[in-house]
């Protein structure tokens, strides 16, 4: 059972990797797991081609596995294009989290996903599945 | 181990009514302390509703047959239950919903939707759930009318120093409070509210779900106008909730839900409505449901009011002793003699989901997130709390095992 919170998972919710806030970011969005009401901001900035992501940061407050799959997230797509990104499965970040999970921490494990997708379709009008508008209408709304 | 309990409640032979408390959760006996989510059932209630549909269900109030005047009965006769439970001065004041929610929500609509105004407030709480605290807010939005929120103290209590200041700012139309906090425990002072409500020409609602399970509640006592509450929250079954209201109030009032058995003559130009307490139960009730109600209502005077208010009280005041003691641990919430059987709390550093999930390994069900209270997670300052909760059938022992949870979580968080 501990699995769950195996090392690495602890490692990057105690040592988030680019946690913080980009001032000016070219993309940005924020969310909220209502059933938990943790939040997550995402910023993300583009290289010169306006595509590439060259950094990617969050902040927010959340538990140890919606904090190290954002973590874990914002590594991962580090280098990669907008489109590339808003591509990128549920499954590959699961995989990377490398755990199995209730369908309840799934939600704090895709928050950030939702989150950074939320941005780049605002930003870069690419696709968003509608498994996250509501994501993107709750942004609105408020 | 070490609590004594003053109280004439034996919670392990009451334990023997639970067959879902017989069962073992990660190879540990379950230790089910989120009741104040949902009770857990007794095999009387459950037998109760199985009898009911084995030997006398049928719709109610309509049929002239021997089954349908034996499911009215029942179904009636579980409203008498239900109304003197609460010391309603007659049954046609109590009205069956589906939880204690829809009875506030019928409040908020058949009373506030057509007595608010622009020149009115509507006052809540810092403390309440959301269920009475979004109607009013929909409702003062929707009439124009005021929105206020009594503040909280640092233990958090209602501040009632600032009713004076709310008075000053119009006319105070509706009160809406809880009598204990869904969140923290917090017992609040409904009486004096009441008797302030009414000194301004206001309403007083009552969110009781959190109350009517653990102690004796009387709508007469506490002189408020409308007090609202759930079965399930009260060993009793899901589906099934009521609200009582001053008669004069109510019978001023529009139907909540239109349609069959409210009604007194349909016609094409006009209809009119049933009497009370018909009028706020349109379409076939949870028949079955009330019936478990009923027997709820039974199983606790059985077991005694008194008896479970004190016996709760010992427990959360070993609860909070015990907690205490384990690092970086922050408690919310009143004194023990000041709040019902609920501890909330949070652990540093440690997010209160990994808090719930490290004690479900140890058999330990606790409710992690914002309690559906998040004007007072804001108030808090955080996202999410933990919270414990406790009923006739928790042990001490459960207790100490989440203690020793605590500890394993800071052991694995560090």
């Amino acid at each position: 059972m501990e699995d769950l919170y195996r090392e690495v998972i602890l490692d990057h919710y105690k040592n988030p990797r680019g946690h913080g806030v980009i001032e000016d970011a070219d993309a940005s969005a924020e969310g909220m797991n209502p059933l938990c009401g943790d939040e997550v901001a995402i910023y993300v900035s583009f290289e010169d081609d306006g595509e590439t992501i060259e950094e990617a940061k969050f902040s927010g407050r959340g538990c140890a596995i919606s904090q190290a799959s954002t973590s874990m997230l914002m590594e991962m797509v580090q280098g990669r294009t907008a489109s590339e990104v808003s591509e990128l499965s549920k499954d590959e970040l699961l995989e990377e989290i490398g755990i199995p999970l209730t369908p309840i921490r799934l939600k704090c494990a895709l928050l950030g996903l939702g989150v950074l997708k939320v941005a780049l379709h605002r930003t870069k009008g690419t696709p968003l599945p509608a498994e996250w508008a509501g994501l993107d209408e709750e942004f609105k709304v408020s | 181990m070490a609590v004594e309990t003053r109280a004439a409640l034996d919670a392990r032979k009451l334990r023997a009514d639970f067959p879902i408390l017989q069962q073992e959760i990660n190879g540990k006996p379950l230790a089910y302390l989120d009741s104040a989510a949902t009770a857990q059932k007794p095999r009387q209630v459950l037998d109760a509703m199985t009898h009911f549909y084995e030997t006398s269900h049928a719709n109610v109030h309509r049929g002239v047959y021997t089954l349908a005047e034996r499911a009215t009965e029942a179904f009636e006769g579980a409203r008498e239950k239900v109304a003197r439970f609460v010391n309603a001065p007659s049954s046609r004041e109590l009205i069956f919903t589906r939880n204690a929610t829809e009875g506030l929500n019928l409040v908020a609509y058949g009373y506030g939707l057509a007595s608010l105004g622009p020149e009115d407030l509507v006052v809540v709480t810092e403390l309440e759930h959301h269920s009475n605290f979004v109607p009013w807010q929909y409702v003062a939005k929707r009439t124009g009318a005021g929105f206020r929120m009594i503040s909280l103290t640092d233990t958090g209590e209602l501040d009632l120093d600032s009713l004076d200041a709310i008075a000053a700012e119009g006319q105070v139309k509706v009160v809406a409070a809880n009598l204990v906090s869904n969140a923290l425990g917090t017992v609040n002072p409904v009486e004096r509210l009441a008797a302030w409500a009414h000194e301004q020409g206001a309403a007083m609602v009552v969110d009781a779900a959190q109350a009517v399970p653990h102690r004796a509640v009387d709508v007469q006592a506490l002189g408020c106008d409308f007090l609202a509450f759930s079965a399930h929250k009260m060993c009793g079954p899901s589906g099934a909730g009521a609200v009582w209201g001053r008669r004069e109030l109510l019978e001023r009032m529009e139907p909540f839900n239109l349609g069959g058995h409210m009604i007194r003559k349909v016609q094409f130009e006009e209809t009119t409505w049933g009497d009370l307490p018909h009028k706020f139960e349109a379409g076939t009730s949870p028949i079955a449901e009330a019936v478990g109600f009923g027997a709820a209502v039974d199983y606790l005077l059985e077991v005694g009011l008194e008896a479970i208010e004190q016996y709760e009280h010992d427990l959360v005041a070993y609860a909070l002793e015990r907690m205490a003691a384990v690092p970086g641990i922050q408690m919310y919430g009143p004194p023990p003699e000041r709040r019902a059987g609920i501890a909330a709390f949070n652990m540093d550093g440690i997010h209160p989901h990994d808090v719930a999930q490290v004690l479900d390994w140890e058999g330990v069900a606790i409710r992690a997130g914002h309690h559906c209270c998040q004007p007072l997670m804001t108030r808090l300052g955080v996202a999410a709390t933990n919270r414990a909760s406790f009923y006739l059938y928790t042990l001490p022992d459960e207790i100490d095992r989440l203690t020793d949870g605590l500890l394993r979580a800071r052991k694995v968080f560090g």
